[in-house]
């Protein structure tokens, strides 16, 4: 009996270890772990005319680099722009004057903001706003615009 | 006609009362539970019977389910030229839905009929009368420490399911059908929240394994003591357990990703 | 409610007690006492609702009206945490035995103690062996449920109803199905505990002759009553004629051979039945 019951708990703990490795597992190396970067980096807040497709969790990226990612997609309820903060890891200091846009990874897939760090010896800081950004090209407009300019050329 | 409408109300009336005497037992079981505190022991043997003696059954359909959905993912998305996104297809089919949910069912089956023959079985041989007669309460020696059981195996089960059936399709997708692996688990990365998608996932499963050892311990405890109603017993806490898994996962579904 | 005849040398009070099973009223208004010490049995045909009375005392039915006191205190009454304490007072033991199928006979005897006490393990393995040894199963510590005999079975269950020391024991039909062997040892062994341990014995059985051999007083049980109480030797002479019947065993008498038929035998297998007389 008490022979058993010790094999019993050895099994029991290595089914718990088991579950919670397979849990620690998805958590690492299926899922971006959000807990590690929730804490550290510095959040900066952008806004756009039109953000197209992009929402939380979209990468934000210097040079083709991953430097953070979309914390919050919101409105601003009396300009009517979009408000989008992005999180920054602590290990990039970006100067005051960076433009972003909004890209998308190639024709159909995800879309992404693309920072463009410029020359001021001022860095941004928590809580900052960058102002200089690009909007996501919406494809409907663009098919808008061009066929308007088709009708204009042809005058 | 009558006859029709008397037959329908004595079946609603036969459901509603079930229902809640399943409730109440619930009720009793959960004021049981914090008993559990002094005889740890009790519920590890039983997180043996339903989780360890389960890992079998769970190991092998983590694995074959990840390997066929690779596969079939695989010749869907080769179609649109995007099997690249193989990993995300699979790791969220997986960590949302097939992981709790068919966890929940291979548990239904075999843990959960289990629990429901042996409570069965107990109650019909009087050893749950008997016990009562030593002056043990069943719900705090043999109902609490299963229900317990389920609970916190479930979740475990599901992620050890869930790991398995990704790791089986990477190795079909990467290893098989030349998937590049950095695009694998990248993309996956980029598409899978640990809150939003993991920590919903587990979630569901613990949903799943308190309903799933409610429903089997009750009619266990509710079989009618013989040999056929244990055996009524055993198959109706498999079939009640698989619908009510599909249907809380469905309503789980809507309030958690809608 | 207080009850001074409950004190003193009767253990079990019953009174006025009744209870009903859906339509079927099972007791309609019992009034028993069961003096300490004694081996008290509690007889009747089949259907009488023994078991029921015994589910009574140990408080796992609740009456529809009536009082019943074991020990003075009326179980019926008690919250369910005094009905456990009491409940160790008390020994049952089942007509299946229920055993536990997953425990062998050792620790199926030791449940009870280590559920209830803190004994070290030492000790408790001697109270066990001591409880096996008093039913003559020391040899059988380490053989599982199913390997016993129906016999062995019984007794190991008195072992394990008999391991807290309990003032009494209840004994659901311990002697239905034994072959003569077993039922001898488990009459002469019933009687034994009894007295070597100063117990309180209830049998409920419909075994005439071996209740009848060590019962101190019985009590018969029918249509929802105690008909009669006394000695085996007074009931074997008993005036009613049912009661004679029963103690006897024989075929016919007050309670008829035949189940009341509606229709006599005549009109139903001779004659064209139901045609002509439907009375």
């Amino acid at each position: 009996m008490g022979r058993n019951r010790r094999l019993i708990e050895i099994w029991v703990g290595v089914f718990v270890a088991l579950g919670f490795a397979a849990l620690f597992g998805l958590a690492m190396q299926v899922s971006n772990v959000q807990f590690f970067d929730a804490r550290e980096g510095y959040e900066v807040e952008l806004r756009f005319e039109n953000i197209g497709g992009l929402r939380a969790r979209a990468p934000v990226t210097v040079g083709g680099v991953r430097v953070g990612r979309v914390a919050e997609v919101g409105l601003d309820a009396n300009t009517y722009e979009a408000v989008v903060r992005v999180r920054i890891d602590d290990t990039y200091q970006l100067p005051e004057d960076t433009s972003a846009s909004i890209y998308t990874s190639g024709l159909l897939g995800e879309q992404y903001i693309a920072l463009d760090p410029g020359g001021l010896d001022f860095y941004l800081q928590d809580g900052d706003e960058i102002t200089l950004t690009q909007s996501a090209l919406v494809l409907e407009r663009l098919i808008g615009q061009f066929l308007y300019q088709m009708g204009d050329s042809d005058d | 006609m009558t006859d029709l409408l008397q037959r329908i109300g004595a079946r609603t009336l036969g459901i509603a009362e079930r229902l809640g005497r399943a409730f109440l037992f619930l009720l009793r079981a959960l004021a049981a539970v914090p008993s559990l505190v002094l005889r740890p022991g009790l519920v590890v043997q039983q997180i043996y019977s339903v989780g360890v003696l389960s890992l079998v059954i769970i190991v092998v359909s983590g694995v074959f389910v990840g390997l066929v959905l690779g596969l079939q993912g695989h010749t869907t998305l080769v179609n649109f030229g995007a099997e690249q996104s193989l990993g995300v297809l699979v790791a969220l089919s997986i960590v949302r839905e097939l992981g709790p949910v068919v966890t929940a069912l291979l548990f239904a089956g075999r843990a959960g009929s289990a629990l429901a023959a042996e409570i069965g079985l107990m109650k019909s041989t009087e050893q749950l009368s008997g016990m009562e007669m030593m002056a043990v309460d069943p719900m705090r020696r043999i109902i609490a420490p299963r229900l317990l059981a389920g609970f916190i195996a479930m979740p475990l089960l599901a992620a050890i399911f869930s790991f398995l059936a990704i790791f089986g399709s990477y190795v079909i997708g990467v290893g098989l059908l030349a998937v590049d692996a950095g695009a694998f688990w990248g993309q996956m990365q980029d598409a899978v929240d640990f809150r939003e998608d993991i920590l919903n996932g587990v979630i569901k499963s613990l949903a799943f394994g308190f309903v799933a050892s409610w429903i089997a311990v009750f009619e266990g405890y509710d079989a009618e003591p013989t040999s056929a109603g244990v055996s009524r017993a055993t198959t109706r806490a498999v079939v009640h357990t698989s619908l009510a898994v599909l249907g809380l996962d469905f309503v789980l579904t809507a309030l958690m990703f809608a | 409610m207080a009850d001074p005849t409950a004190a003193g040398d009767v253990l079990v009070e019953i009174r006025d007690l009744h209870f009903a099973r859906g339509e079927r009223v099972l007791f309609d208004g019992v009034d028993l006492r069961i003096r300490r010490g004694e081996v008290t049995a509690i007889m009747g045909p089949s259907g009488t609702g023994k078991t029921t009375l015994l589910k009574l005392i140990g408080g796992q039915l609740q009456p529809a009206s009536g009082t019943v006191h074991v020990d003075g205190e009326n179980v019926h009454a008690l919250s369910l945490g005094d009905l456990y304490v009491l409940r160790r007072r008390m020994g049952m033991l089942f007509q299946s035995g229920a055993l536990f199928t997953d425990l062998n006979v050792f620790d199926n005897v030791a449940f009870p103690l280590h559920e209830h006490t803190d004994l070290p393990e030492t000790l408790v393995r001697d109270l066990v062996l001591l409880k096996l040894q008093a039913v003559g199963l020391r040899g059988a510590r380490d053989l599982m449920p199913a390997q016993l005999s129906g016999g062995m079975a019984r007794r190991v269950a008195l072992a394990r109803a008999i391991a807290l020391d309990p003032t009494m024991v209840m004994y659901d039909e311990p002697f239905t199905g034994q072959d003569p062997i077993s039922m001898g040892v488990l009459v002469d062994l019933i009687r034994r505990l009894n007295d070597s341990l100063n117990l309180t014995s209830i049998i409920v059985s419909h075994d005439v002759a071996e209740t009848a051999r060590i019962a101190d007083r019985i009590h018969v049980l029918s249509g929802g009553r105690i008909v009669e109480s006394g000695t085996p030797e007074a009931l074997y002479a008993s005036e009613s004629e049912w009661v004679r019947q029963f103690m006897h065993g024989l075929p016919d008498g007050p309670v008829p051979f035949h189940y009341p038929a509606a229709v006599g035998f005549d009109d139903d297998l001779l004659g064209d039945a139901g045609s002509r007389r439907a009375s």
